[in-house]
Formats: C-alpha cells, structure tokens, sequence
C-alpha cells in the first residue's frame, strides 16, 4: 500500500483548517461546508480503511502484519555526546486494536460536525479548532511511535481547552482549566515513561543499534538491554513503578475513580458537540492507550495487575451508576453514566481473555455511538427549553414524540438491551472477565451495575417524558431534518451491531487472539 | 674640600621633591602647586644628570633630562592654559574650592 | 415433510410479528387502519402454528433443531474453538407452548380492537403487541441460554412499554418502572447461572451443556456450582414469574390495559419463567429443587392470602396469578414439571378467560374496577358471566373442567413428594391454597355478578359487550373443559396431552438427585400404557407413591375447594355471615392480608430508600471529597503559588536590594574620602606610597 491513506486521514482536517483559516469569518456557510466536507471525506476513508482491512492479520507485536504502514525518518540528531544518536520515526498503521476507533472517531466526528451547525459565534475559530481536535485524535489512533503518539496525544488537549473555554456555558472557564490541567497532569506521567522506556530500549537500524520509541520494538522483551532502567532485568522494580505512572496518565483520560471529576464538570460546560466528541472519542483515547502501551509493554505487570483493574473498573461501574441516580441535571446524568460504562472497559481489559478484550474493545466503540447519541439528545432539549433539569419536565412524550423514540432507543441501548450494541460488548464482557478467576468475584458484583443503570435510565425517561404534561413546554417542538441527519445513522449503527455484532467482532478477532495470546505467555 | 659624590647630589634632589611635593599637597593657589610641580621635575633632573655623571650611562640621563625640560615647559604652557580657563570659570584660583570631581 | 421445513415455517412464526411491530410502529400514525395488517399477521402466525404443532405432534415424535453460528471466534487461546451460537428447537411442549402463546394473542389482539378503541395511540398499542408476541415466541423457540435470555430482556421491554401504556398516569409509568426493575434483579441472577454454565462449557446450547453434565463434568467440579447454577437460572423466573420475594411487580402491573393483563401478565409472559424450568428441568439438583418448591409453595401461598381480601376485581386477579405460578414452581420443584406445564397450559387459557372476561365487565362498567361498586351483572351481561363462571370453575378445580385435571396432578405430586421426602409441609400448604383459591374466586363471581347492584347510576349504563370481545371469551372458554386434554374428567394421566410431553431424565449426579431419584428406571418401551408417570418420576417409589397419592389427593382437593365455595357462599350469597365481622375480630390478619404483607412499604423503606440515599450520599461525597480534593490540590497550589510569590517578593527580591542597599551604605561611607580636591588625593596616594615602602620594606 503505497498512498499513504493513513496521513491523508489524520491530516485532512488539518488542510479543511488551513481553507477555513483563510475565509472570512462573515462566510459561515462556507466554513460549515468545509468542515463538513473535511469529516465527510475522512468518514469515507476510514469506511475505505474497513474494506480493505485483512482480517488475518494481526499487528500487536509484530511490525510486519500491520496495516496500511507508513514509516520514516522523522528526526535524527546524530551523535550527540552521551546520549548517541537520537532518532524519532514518523511510523503510522493500524491493526485491530485501532481499526474499530479509526472508524468511530471519523463517524463520531462526522456527526459532531453536523451538531456544530448552529454555534452562534465565532463559528470560524470553532470550526477551526475542530478539525485540529479531530486531527490529534485520529493520530493518536493511528501513531506507533511513542514519540508521534505523545505529540498527537498533545495537540488534543489544547483546541479542547479553547472549545470548552470560550464557547462552553457559564462556568466554562473553570471547566476548561480544570479539564487542561487535570490532563496535563497526567500527560507528565506519560512523559516521564517514555522517556524511561526509550532510554532502556534499543532497535536496529541500519547495523547500530539505536534508541526508540517504536512501540512495536518496545513489546519485546529482546529490544531491552540489559542495564537499561525499565528492561525487566533491572533489580529495582522500575517497570512496576512506570506502568502505575503510564496507567494514571491514561486513566485520568478515561477517566477512571477517583480521577474522573473532571468530566462532568466539562460535559456540562461543553457546548453539545464537544459533549459528543468528549464523551464518543476522547474516553476511549485512554483505555486505547492502555491496551496499546500499558499491556503491550508491560505484559508481566498487567498480568500482576488484573485484580486492581478490574477493582477499578467495578468502582467505576457501581459508584458511576450510583452518583447518576442521584443527579438533577441530565447532562451531569450522562455524563456519570459515562463513568459508569468506561468501567466496563476497564473490568473486560482486566480479565485478558479473548472475549473480555474483544468485549472491552467494543464496549468502547458502542460507548462511543451510544453517549454520543444521549449528549446529542440532551443538546436538543437544551436548544429548546434552554434548561437541563431532569424533574423541571415531565410528559413530553405526546408533544415530541419522534424524539421520545428515539431517546428511548438510546436509553435502553445504554441499559444494555439485547437487540441494541450495549448488550453485546457487556455480555461479552461478562463472560470473559467471568471466565477469568481472578476477576470472577468482581464480575458478580458488576453485575449490580446492570440493575443501577436500568434503574436511573428508565427513572430519568419516566421524569422527563412520562407523567403529568407540564404547560410551562407549550412550545417545543419535535425534531427537525437536521436532527434527524443526527440520529438515524446513530440509530442504525447501533442497531444493526446488536444484532449482526460479529460485523465489528471478526474485524478484530486475529488481533485480540494475538493479544491474549502475548500477555499471558509474555505475562507469566 | 671635601671630595662632592653621588650621595650629595641625591641629597640635593630629595630635598627639592620634597619642597615640590610639599608645595604641591599644601599650597592653595594654582600657580604655587605649579610651581612645586616644577620643583620635582627639576629634582628628578637633578637625578637623572647625577646618575648620569657617576654611571656608566653615557649621554642617556642628560638626554633624559632635556626631555623633561621639554615636557616641563609643555605642561607648564598647558597648565597655565587651565589655570587660566578655571579662573575665567570660578573667578579664582584656589584648589581648595575647585572640586567639581566630587559630584 | 422435512423437518426442515418445520423450522422454516417456525422462523416465519417468529419474525411475522416483527414485521408486524416495525410496520405499524412506523407507519401506523399515517394509516390508521394499519392494525389490521398486524392483526392479519397473528391470524396467518395461528393457521401457521396449528399446522406446525399437528405435523410436529404427529409425524416428529424427536425434537427438531436447528442452529446457525452468530459470532465466531475461531480458535481462541488458552479455550479451543469458541463460538456463540443461536439457534431454534422444536419439541412437543415447544409447539403446545408456541400455540398458547399465538393463540391467545390473536384473541387479544382481535378483543382490543373494541377495548382500546378511540385510545389515542391505538396503532401504538397494536405495534407493542407486535414486539411482545415476537420476543415471546423467541422464548419458547429458543434452544440456548443466550437466546432465551435475549428474548427474556425483550419481553421484559415489552411488558415495560405495555404497563406503562397510559403514561401520563404516574401510577402507570411507576408499575411499568417497578416491572422492569424488578425483573432485572432476576436476570442478574439468570445471567450469573448462565455464565457459569458458559465458562464451564463454553456454550449456551442446552443440549450440548445437558450433555456434558450427563457425562459426568460438572461446573469447577463441585457439586454446589451445579445447584448454584440452578437456582441462579431459577432467579430468572422468580422475577419473570413473579415468585416470592419478587412478586411485587405483577399486581402493579394491573395498570396496563386489560387486554395486556390477559396476554401478558396472566397467560404468557409470567408463564415463561415456568416454561423454562420446565425445559431445564434435568439439570436442577436436589437442592436446587428443593429451593424452587419451597420458593413456589411460599409464593402461592402468601399471594392467596393476599387474594383473599383485595377489592379490586384487576388485583384479585393478579393475586390468583401469582399464586397459581407458585403452583406451577412448586410442581417443577416436586419434580412433576409435565404437570406444571399441563398447569401452565390450562391456566393459561381459564386465567386470559378470567382477565378478558374482567375486561369485559370493566368496559361495560365505565372503567370502574371496584368489586364493591358492582353487583348483579350478571341479567346484563350474561355471555360474560357464563364464561367467567367456567373459567372460575376451572381455577377452582372443579371436575370436569381443565384446572382440576392440572391441579389434582400438581397436588397428588407434592403429596407424593411429602410422603417420600418427610417435607409434608408443601403438600399441606398446597391443599391449603386450593381451599382459598376456591373462596376468593367464588367472592369474587358473587360480588360482581350476583346480589344487588350496588352502583345504579353504572349499572343501568352496562351491557354485554361486542362481539369482538365474547368471541374470544366463548373460545376460552370452550378450551377451559377437561374433554380438550383428555376424555377421562378425573384422571389426565391417560389423555393426549400429558402423553405428548417428553420425558426427561435428570442428568445430575448420583450425588446431587432426590434419594427417591437414585434407582434407574424401567425402560419407557416397556411401559406403554403410563409413560410420563415414569418418565418423571425415575423411579419406582415415587412411581408407587403418586399411585397411592392420587385418590387422596383428589378427594383431599375436592372437599377443600368445595368447603372454599360454601364459605364464600355463605359470606356473599345468603350474606349469612358479615364479611366485615369477619375482618374485624381479625384486625390484624386483615390489614396484614389488605396491605399486601407490607411487602411493598418493607422494599421501599429498605432496598429502595438505601439505594437512593447511598447515591445521594455517594453524589455527595463525590462533590465534596474527590472534587474537594481536586480542588483542594488546585487550592494548595494556588496557596503554594503565593507563598512562592510573597517569598520571591521578600526574600529573593529582597536579597538583592539588601546588597544594593548595603552597597549604598559603605558609598555613603568611602564618600567622605571623595573631597574632590586632587591635593588630598596625592597626599592619600603618597601616604599609601610610603605605607607600602614600609611593609614591603623586609623584602628589599
């Protein structure tokens, strides 16, 4: 494959950036249009990525059975005294780990764009910092260079902190801060790692052997020497004290108990779209970057490790479940329903098996279609009423019926109703991290969280749509076209996943086997 | 009478540098610092033909000395110049009061 | 015909509805005749079934199966070849099963079309009926556990939406709340069996894990998974059926339509938790059959209690419901599951008969549920009572009707069971509940039809109901006699029914079966005159003891239920005695009976209140403490921040004005030497000149 797909993909909306930082920012139509057409266009290319994946291959830890590979010299600064040679590579592919979010983050933000039609100002600089925030995901999907990765996973942060700062709600500021800071906290960890790891590892190159940043070369065991500070033969358990700084880097992103204050902060300052975009694909950024870093570089500590993973992601799924049920404001409801459902993530990663992990990984692109569904729901009641109080409505269903439908859709697919995607990956969960001994007792207890989340969905549906009419919404109405544009295809996806799952699953079938099958022999 | 060496000669010019040097630290009239100036450059005259004379120099301390003469008149000619730029300045010539470096 | 093609037909049964449900969901506000297309879809669905069942009863006496692979993991490490698979069986009690279930909900669906009439979302009804009958029949079609329990969640969806019918009722939308909440619990547990049983055998086919278990590999090779998997999957009827202690959903339920309560909450749904027990039968324990009667013997029991005294003619109903279920549990536990499913089958039909025929009456009364308001319907409404009276019969176990043949099978087994057992306190309940089911549904006949109408302004406005809704009523009603099942009124041993229902050997170990399991039984071949007696039984004593229990019991059941209906005769007929006399030399019995046991205000103050105030707890200490601390580091920070500020003010800043100032200080100093006059200057420069000559003095 020599066109180098997986660039064009990440840096499209750069270039739809670039176009629109040169219109004036009296041509809205025009920059909506290009936006649009910027998303429309990586959409179409990751849905090329689909079709022309091979399912036989697997990636993970070997370099060759990658695909769409683009590799080469990114920086070299020759011999420099002590520290040699140092060399960064411009190494882009994916296997099936990443596939399934290549996709969900072009679709993701294809919809988001959509929701952005209406922001009511400054809609140049939005759009700009958009297409710069779906940049810097795409490419942390797509890097295997830890080095690439980093930076991608970088340049996020900032047209986020500027999204929710300048066009989110009253406390946005504080929002925005807490969000930027709380991340970079957690970026410093990363740092720290990477730096460790490219110091103890080496690759070859051309007959030397050079220190790397490949992610591919730093899974194997070989690639570290013997007196590098993170390599395994080091006395001083250094790995252990790396993976714990990597795992609260990525689980601040997830974000995991006790980090995840800052979500529902941003979620309910964000404007709807970057909701959307927070919730669908920014999440998943941390658990991508744990199956990916954490447990492929440190496969003997993950093993070690299970138990406590899966205690959190247990934690997340009940006290998740629990703080929603108690929340007034719907948007702050989705948004610890969000904490909730990560922590599936988490307890299906935990249970290293084949349908845990295949579980986790769909869990995360489910989640992804899902929550960007409810944000996108609470965005409409919002538009119109202006208000996001759960017990300020009430009998809405006569007087917006078509939205009441499809609310409830995407309230029983987040329950996990069979039929509808959220079932699938959090059976599959189930069964692995059941499956698995160690995570066995906190399986039964995760299973309260299918109880819990029932229960504040089907409380919330009923305070908002059920019950006496309030007169006070006399005039909302139902939904309009470009709503529709909005749901439907969510709708479909999520849908047509429940009931033909293996469509996502076969995808990253020979990738998750590979996976399981590299923890646990590298593992133990 | 008794043989005339070296050592009067030097004994000479101490004591005119001395005077100079005196003249020069004590006196608050321009001309007479002058004047005492002039008196230590001719006692270093006195010097440098005197060493001249009993060494084994040659012509070099006259020659030195002559030099001086020269610089002498130069600097006093100078000198006199400045004495006179400071009294047109400060309607006199008392050292004392002249101490603009202060500032 | 192939067998094949049984399964093909049995698809087409399945998905019709579905269609059915898309179709008038969608469209059905545009068309609003557009019900009658799923109405046509059910009739097609019962022609389709009939023939099924026939060909299927007749000609395949072997289950047929059929299964697809839904997602394949290939081989997987550290498990071999793992694949989930879906798939569809038909089996004798799949096709009786499958005609309940189409049956009655074509007469549902042709009753609504008078009942819901004129109701704003009528289509809307007519879709989620569609929805209901289509995950319904996934149930009984399913040949694994994924399935059922798929199919199990999307009743439980259905049954939300249909509850929940008339929203803007919040009584309405809290029943539909209640249900689904209350039936997860039981699906937790269901899922928890069903992943044991996966783990164990990585499958979800019955047949492929009955298999394995009968070989001899039992879950983590520990009998006690094995019960645990039982009873766990057993959690999942408890809900589903509404056994004790999660019960308590299904009176609330009465607050959907009428024609709903038939279908759903009396005739099938609730019946699924039973089906499949009845269909996992083999693999339950001793022990685990031991929890399911004393679960079932408890339920009917406290549920007929409750009957006894309620006045709203929906919540007797409901209450009879629960207690016949408990029945139904009760008779797997024993072992007898062909009678729970015989029990299942004629409930089915007499309890839609009773809840259609109450619909009836509520129609005609205006939508006035009260029995107390009620009274001498029956001059008004006389094809309505004609049938209710047999449908009470039936429930009664009166002879010649269906329910004494399932009910005298249910007791005879339990009594049976007590003899072999010693746990003699089932049977007794048992009769028991019998006495009372008589009573209430006497007093309930009586209070409605009979005496003096004691709402003249109601009564004079009823009338018999259209056609629409006797017609169904009449076909019930005629299935409620004993000649459908078999021609003997007292005995359905000898009928086509019972001989239809396979026979299952439990498959557990030696270890874990009854003591009066142990023997191995005479071969079926040679038995063919009773064949099911041994197919349950598996052995020769409890062969011998429903021999000997039968006629006991019969006449055991029979006094009692007579004694039932004199009672309630003499309370509510010849008003001998004062009902009202009764309850109150009893207060306490009473309120405990009228208040439903408080089963509700203990839930709420206990699980519910907890729950709620554990989140708002939780919700607290998640602002206050975890984000206090985050704001709490942003605020160390900020204070360290201006600490860092105030000391570079002072002490860094400080520092180097210190050196500035004490540079000032010693200028200040040294300036005095500074006279500026040059005379001073040489006498200093000459002075050091000559201090200098003096120190260095020695070394010259």
């Amino acid at each position: 494959m020599d066109f180098p797909i997986l660039t064009l993909i990440t840096f499209l909306p750069i270039i739809g950036m670039i176009v629109i930082l040169f219109l004036k920012s009296e041509q809205k139509d025009a920059i909506r249009y290009t936006a649009l057409i910027s998303t429309a266009l990586q959409l179409l290319m990751a849905v090329f990525l689909l079709m022309n994946f091979n399912y036989q291959a697997a990636g993970i830890n070997d370099e060759s059975s990658f695909q769409f590979v683009e590799k080469v010299r990114w920086i070299t600064i020759p011999n420099i005294s002590w520290l040699g040679t140092i060399k960064i590579d411009y190494f882009l592919g994916i296997d099936g780990l990443s596939i399934l979010m290549v996709f969900l983050t072009a679709f993701v933000s294809f919809i988001a764009t959509i929701s952005s039609w209406n922001i009511p100002k400054q809609i140049k600089g939005y759009m700009a910092m958009f297409l710069l925030l779906d940049a810097g995901m795409m490419g942390v999907f797509v890097s295997l260079d830890f080095f690439l990765f980093y930076v991608f996973w970088e340049v996020m942060l900032l047209p986020m902190y500027f999204l929710i700062g300048i066009w989110g709600g009253p406390r946005k500021e504080y929002a925005a801060i807490k969000f930027f800071i709380y991340t970079l906290f957690g970026s410093i960890f990363i740092l720290l790692t990477m730096i460790g790891l490219y110091f103890s590892a080496t690759e070859m190159v051309d007959g030397v052997r050079l220190h790397t940043f490949n992610l591919v070369e730093l899974t194997k065991a070989a690639s570290y020497s013997a007196d590098g500070i993170l390599s395994a033969a080091n006395p001083n358990n250094y790995r252990f004290i790396a993976y714990i700084f990597l795992f609260v880097g990525f689980a601040i992103k997830i974000p995991m108990f006790p980090f995840h204050t800052w979500l529902p902060d941003a979620h309910v300052e964000a404007p709807t779209p970057i909701s959307v975009i927070l919730a669908g694909i920014l999440l998943k950024l941390g658990t991508y970057g744990i199956l990916r870093i954490n447990f492929a570089i440190f496969p003997e500590i993950t093993v070690q490790l299970a138990w406590w993973i899966g205690l959190f992601g247990v934690i997340n799924i009940i006290y998740g479940a629990l703080v929603a049920l108690a929340q007034k404001d719907f948007k702050k409801l989705i948004a610890y329903s969000s904490i909730s459902h990560m922590g599936y993530v988490l307890l299906g990663m935990a249970s290293l098996s084949v349908t845990g992990i295949s579980g986790a990984i769909f869990q995360m692109f489910n989640h992804g279609t899902i929550t960007a569904m409810l944000f996108l729901i609470v965005g409409v009641i919002y538009d119109r009423a202006h208000t996001r109080g759960v017990e300020e409505f009430g009998g809405l269903a006569n007087k917006m019926p078509i939205y009441t439908g499809f609310v409830t859709v995407a309230f029983f697919a987040a329950i996990g109703l069979p039929g509808l995607s959220g079932f699938i990956s959090e059976s599959l969960v189930f069964i692995g991290a059941f499956g698995y001994t160690t995570t066995r007792i906190l399986t039964i207890v995760a299973l309260f969280g299918i109880l819990l989340g029932a229960a504040y969905m089907l409380w919330t549906l009923q305070r908002l749509f059920f019950g006496k009419f309030n007169e006070k919404w006399q005039a909302l109405t139902d939904i309009d076209t470009r709503e529709y544009i909005m749901f439907i295809p969510l709708t479909i996806v999520i849908i047509y996943l429940g009931i033909q799952p293996s469509l996502a699953l076969d995808l990253m079938n020979t990738s998750v086997k590979a996976f399981v099958q590299f923890i646990n022999t590298a593992g133990f | 009478m008794p043989h005339v060496g070296l050592t009067h000669f030097l004994v000479i010019s101490s004591i005119l540098f001395s005077l100079g040097l005196y003249a020069v630290i004590v006196r608050k009239n321009a001309i007479l610092v002058l004047m005492g100036i002039e008196l230590m450059l001719n006692s270093a005259n006195i010097n440098f033909v005197a060493f001249a004379h009993f060494g084994r120099f040659g012509l070099d301390g006259q020659m030195m000395a002559l030099f001086v003469i020269v610089l002498a008149a130069a600097e006093a000619a100078i000198a006199l110049a400045i004495v006179l730029n400071i009294y047109k300045t400060f309607l006199h010539i008392n050292v004392d009061e002249v101490d603009k470096l202060k500032e | 015909m192939p067998g094949s093609n049984l399964i093909s037909l049995s698809l087409i049964i399945l998905f019709l509805p579905l269609i059915g449900f898309i179709t008038v969901l969608l469209f059905g506000k545009r068309f609003s005749k557009l019900y009658n297309f799923e109405i046509g879809i059910l009739a097609t669905n019962i022609i389709l079934t009939i023939f099924v069942m026939f060909q299927k009863l007749m000609y395949f006496p072997e289950k047929i199966a059929n299964r697809f692979t839904w997602i394949n993991f290939g081989n997987v490490p550290f498990v071999g070849e793992l694949k989930v698979e879906l798939g569809i069986e038909l089996t004798n009690v799949t096709v009786l099963m499958l005609f309940v279930v189409n049956l009655i909900s074509f007469l549902v669906h042709v009753y609504s079309t008078k009942y819901m009439e004129g109701d704003i979302r009528f289509s809307r009804y007519y879709s989620y009926l569609g929805i209901f009958t289509f995950s319904m029949l996934g149930i009984v079609l399913a040949d694994n556990f994924l399935m059922m329990y798929i199919f199990w969640e999307l009743v439980g969806l259905s049954s939300y939406l249909l509850i929940g019918f008339w929203y803007e009722k919040d009584s309405a939308a809290d029943a539909g709340k209640k249900a689904f909440l209350t039936n997860r619990i039981g699906d937790m547990g269901m899922w928890l069996g069903i992943l044991i049983l996966f783990t164990n055998y990585h499958t979800f086919t019955f047949d492929t894990i009955f298999e394995a278990i009968n070989a001899g590999n039992i879950p983590f090779g520990d009998n006690a998974w094995l019960t645990a998997a039982g009873i766990l999957i057993f959690l999942g009827a408890i809900g589903k059926s509404a056994q004790f202690p999660l019960h308590v959903w299904l009176p609330d339920a009465m607050e959907g339509p009428t024609p709903i309560s038939a279908l759903i909450h009396a005739a099938t749904m609730v019946a699924a938790g039973v089906y499949m027990i009845v269909k996992v039968f083999a693999f339950f324990t001793a022990d685990a059959l031991l929890v399911i009667a004393v679960i079932g013997v408890l339920t009917s029991f406290i549920s007929a209690t409750i009957a006894l005294t309620q006045n709203d003619i929906k919540k007797v109903l409901a209450y009879s419901t629960v207690s016949q279920l408990g029945y139904m549990v009760m008779a797997v536990g024993v072992g007898a599951y062909q009678y729970a499913f015989f029990h299942l089958v004629t409930h089915a039909f007499f309890k839609a008969l009773l809840f259609l025929g109450s619909g009836s009456v509520i129609y005609a009364m205006h939508h006035e549920q009260d029995m107390r308001k009620m009274g001498g319907l029956k001059k008004k409404m006389p094809i309505t009572y004609y049938t209710f009276l047999t449908a009470t019969l039936a429930i009664s176990g009166v002879p010649f009707f269906s329910g004494f043949l399932s009910k005298d099978g249910i007791l005879a087994s339990t009594y049976a069971f007590g003899s072999l057992t010693g746990y003699w306190l089932i049977p007794i309940i048992g009769f028991l509940v019998a006495g009372m089911t008589a009573f209430y549904m006497f007093r309930l006949v009586l209070m409605t039809f009979h005496g003096e109408p004691r709402d003249h302004h109601k009564y004079d406005h009823a009338h018999e109901s259209p056609w629409a809704m006797t017609i169904p009523l009449i076909t019930l009603a005629v299935l409620s006699f004993w000649i459908v099942f078999t021609p003997n009124p007292v005995s359905p041993d000898a009928g086509w029914f019972l001989n239809k229902i396979e026979t299952q050997f439990t498959i557990v170990p030696q270890a874990a079966r009854f003591e009066f399991m142990q023997t191995e039984v005479v071969p079926v071949e040679e038995n063919h005159t009773n064949q099911t007696e041994h197919a349950i039984i598996h052995s020769e004593h409890y062969m011998h003891a429903m021999h000997e229990a039968h006629y006991p019991a019969m006449i055991l059941s029979l006094v009692l239920a007579s004694l039932g209906i004199l009672f309630a005769f003499v309370l509510y007929y010849w008003n001998k005695v004062s009902a009202d006399k009764i309850a109150n030399s009893i207060p306490f019995l009473y309120r405990f009976s009228l208040n439903k046991w408080f089963f509700d205000e203990f839930y709420h103050s206990t699980f519910i209140r907890g729950t709620l105030e554990t989140s708002k707890g939780l919700s607290v200490f998640d602002g206050k403490v975890i984000d206090g601390a985050v704001n709490g580091s942003a605020t160390v920070t900020q204070l360290f921040s201006k600490i860092s500020s105030l000391f570079d003010q002072y002490v860094v800043d400080g520092l180097v004005n210190l050196t500035a100032f004490k540079m000032g200080f010693f200028g200040f100093i040294f300036k005095k030497t500074q006279t500026g006059r040059v005379q001073n200057y040489i006498l200093l420069a000459i002075l050091s000149l000559i201090i200098l000559f003096i120190i260095f003095l020695p070394f010259f």
